[in-house]
């Protein structure tokens, strides 16, 4: 059964990102004068909003007049707090600041401090990585689709989604012991190598995971209430998803085909076949769609790293290199060398050539990079999470622009903010 | 790949296969303007800044080397790591350039101030440098100078210092009822 497809504003051409500030919606001074131009406190506790975000409303009547986000409540300081720990200890911390697309964060900081120390990764650790990392964007995605629909009102995708990613989660708790935060990336390869068991239960999540995005999609596309309320809502034009530094899905969503998996290949990603979704209507409906394309994708390269992997039974999964790479603990009853560096390595840390990178790498939520600086000490001089989300909320000025109240919670839901990796 | 053009510029670097574009702070706007609108670079990425205070000094954010100490990963050099060169100023203020579209390109342009010195605002030239910069201001203590809306972003209004500079004590809050107060 299909529904009546309501009829869909069309993406506005070239740029309405409100001046002078980006990101602040102004109330037009001549409305001012008015009387009914209401001002409302959206959040920071909500149970409409999309976690600790607060938004300063102005509404004339039903329609937004002017808006201003607020961020900062959940701010940790993870970065001056990576600046205190080593470099292998300081691995724990990315993984919390985006706590829905963990591991993400986690692979971005690994791979800066690889490509520091100029380490050889071997091919096993890679190919997990990436099955990792698409395991974890469909996990992320499963929880934007549930969280989303259900702020609109459509509970039981969130059971449906949440559904599949207990299986997901099982899988990490299988190869890593916990469910989320894994830190399972280590510089240089994996913690420990893959347990017997996971390619049979992942491969049975593959085969599930496309009839389960079916499901999903069946559930929302028949259901009126979510076409209208998500069809030509919250525009976002491509030349203001590129001037906001929008990324990740909601740039796809706007009509750029840019994926860096894609453009600017990283681990395995030129070696897999897999598509970039890409819509053009810019509205949260479109977003919806790369997100339902991306996790079947996903599962596609999953299956793909899954082929490869088991043809690697028996091979490394870590580098080889005793500077950084703690021993195998059984070494350490028998090796006087071994004990010393595990000693060293768990004490003082290891040292991390002096210079500066930028490691970018295409997280669920977009373009999520690190900058990390080292002084050639056992420490990280200085740590900057680009952090997906954090952008993404410059965008819910513009997106706003003659919307209705209703409309924001669907528009902040569609930009698929994580307000701990925003404040971080 | 040339940058030859590009405004104010002071050096180029390469390492780590990333390019580093050094630019007078004084001409910061023309010359991301020059990158936007000749090189292609049509997405900033990331507006970020650097603390460089007491860096290669002993006892500095653990680092213990001394000045002709020995390089990393050569044999035996277990203890000791290179003490890395002095910078030419306290801060740096990074940003990550991205060519969307054609050849995929990242660019490091990078601008030296000290501490009260101020740089233009590059929100003109690319919005989302909008809570960028108000989160280095917020942090770091950086001014920038024709920002639309330069007020604290991750931190609360009266918050006083920037706490990820390198002489902002950690634990710096005072803990009551302890000793310490």
């Amino acid at each position: 059964m299909t529904a009546v497809l309501p009829k869909r504003a069309p993406v506005y051409e070239g740029t309405r990102v409100p001046s002078p500030i980006p990101t602040v919606l102004r109330v037009d001074p001549g409305k001012h004068d008015l009387e009914d131009v209401l001002r409302v406190n959206f959040g920071p506790n909500h149970p409409s909003m999309h976690g600790v975000l607060r938004l300063i409303v102005d509404l004339d009547g039903e329609r937004i007049a002017g808006l201003s986000a607020v961020i900062g409540y959940l701010h940790t300081g993870f970065e001056k707090t990576m600046e205190q720990k080593t470099w292998w200890k300081s691995i724990t911390y990315p993984t919390r600041v985006d706590y829905v697309g963990f591991q993400a964060n986690e692979l971005v900081y690994v791979l800066a401090i690889e490509k520091l120390l100029e380490i050889e990764v071997p091919r096993k650790a890679t190919w997990m990585r990436q099955c990792l990392s698409e395991l974890t964007r469909i996990q992320s995605h499963l929880v934007w689709l549930g969280t989303s629909a259900l702020e609109l009102g459509a509970i039981s995708v969130f059971w449906y989604a949440f559904r599949e990613r207990d299986v997901i989660l099982d899988l990490f708790e299988l190869v890593t012991g916990v469910r989320m935060h894994t830190r399972y990336f280590q510089a240089g390869g994996l913690a420990e190598d893959i347990p017997p068991g996971f390619y049979a239960q992942a491969r049975a999540f593959c085969e599930r995971m496309p009839k389960a995005v079916d499901e999903y999609e069946q559930l929302l596309d028949s259901q009126q209430i979510w076409l209208e309320r998500t069809k030509g809502v919250g525009l976002l034009s491509a030349d203001d998803a590129l001037a906001l530094g929008q990324s990740g899905p909601v740039l796809r969503a706007s009509g750029v085909n840019w994926d860096l998996r894609k453009s600017i290949p990283y681990l395995a990603y030129d070696e897999v076949d897999f598509n970039v979704p890409v819509y053009f209507g810019g509205d949260v409906y479109d977003r919806y769609k790369v997100h339902m394309d991306e996790m079947r994708e996903s599962t596609r390269i999953v299956a793909q790293c899954l082929e490869r992997l088991e043809g690697m039974e028996s091979e490394p999964w870590i580098a080889d290199d005793r500077k950084v790479v703690l021993p195998p603990r059984e070494e350490l009853h028998t090796s006087m060398e071994s004990l010393i560096h595990h000693f060293k390595i768990v004490t003082e840390g290891y040292r991390v050539p002096e210079g500066e990178v930028y490691v970018a790498i295409e997280s669920p939520r977009g373009e999520s990079a690190c900058y990390v600086c080292s002084d050639g000490g056992p420490k990280p001089w200085r740590v900057k999470l680009r952090a997906p989300s954090f952008v993404a909320l410059e965008a819910t000025a513009t997106c706003m622009t003659d919307a209705y109240v209703a409309d924001f919670i669907a528009v902040v839901g569609s930009l698929d903010a994580v307000m701990g990796d925003t404040d971080r | 790949m040339g940058y030859e053009g590009v405004p104010g510029l002071v050096a180029t670097r390469e390492a780590y296969g990333e390019t580093t574009l050094v630019v007078d702070p004084a001409r910061i706007v023309e010359a991301c303007t020059h990158l936007r609108d000749g090189e292609g670079f049509n997405f900033c990425s990331d507006v970020s800044a650097v603390d460089y205070l007491g860096w290669g000094e002993t006892g500095v954010a653990g680092y213990i080397g001394t000045r002709d100490g020995r390089d990393l990963h050569e044999p035996g050099s277990q203890g000791l790591a290179r003490v890395p060169e002095p910078k030419p100023k306290r801060f740096a203020v990074n940003y990550h350039l991205l060519a969307v579209a054609g050849e995929p390109r990242r660019v490091r342009v990078q601008a030296w101030l000290d501490d009260g010195e101020t740089i233009a605002s590059v929100v003109p030239v690319w919005p989302t440098a909008d809570w960028h910069e108000r989160e280095v201001w917020d942090l770091m203590g950086i001014s920038f100078a024709g920002h639309p809306n330069l007020r604290r972003i991750l931190l609360d209004d009266d918050w006083e210092g920037h706490p990820l500079r390198k002489d902002y004590p950690v634990g710096g809050e005072p803990v009551r009822f302890s000793e310490a107060e």
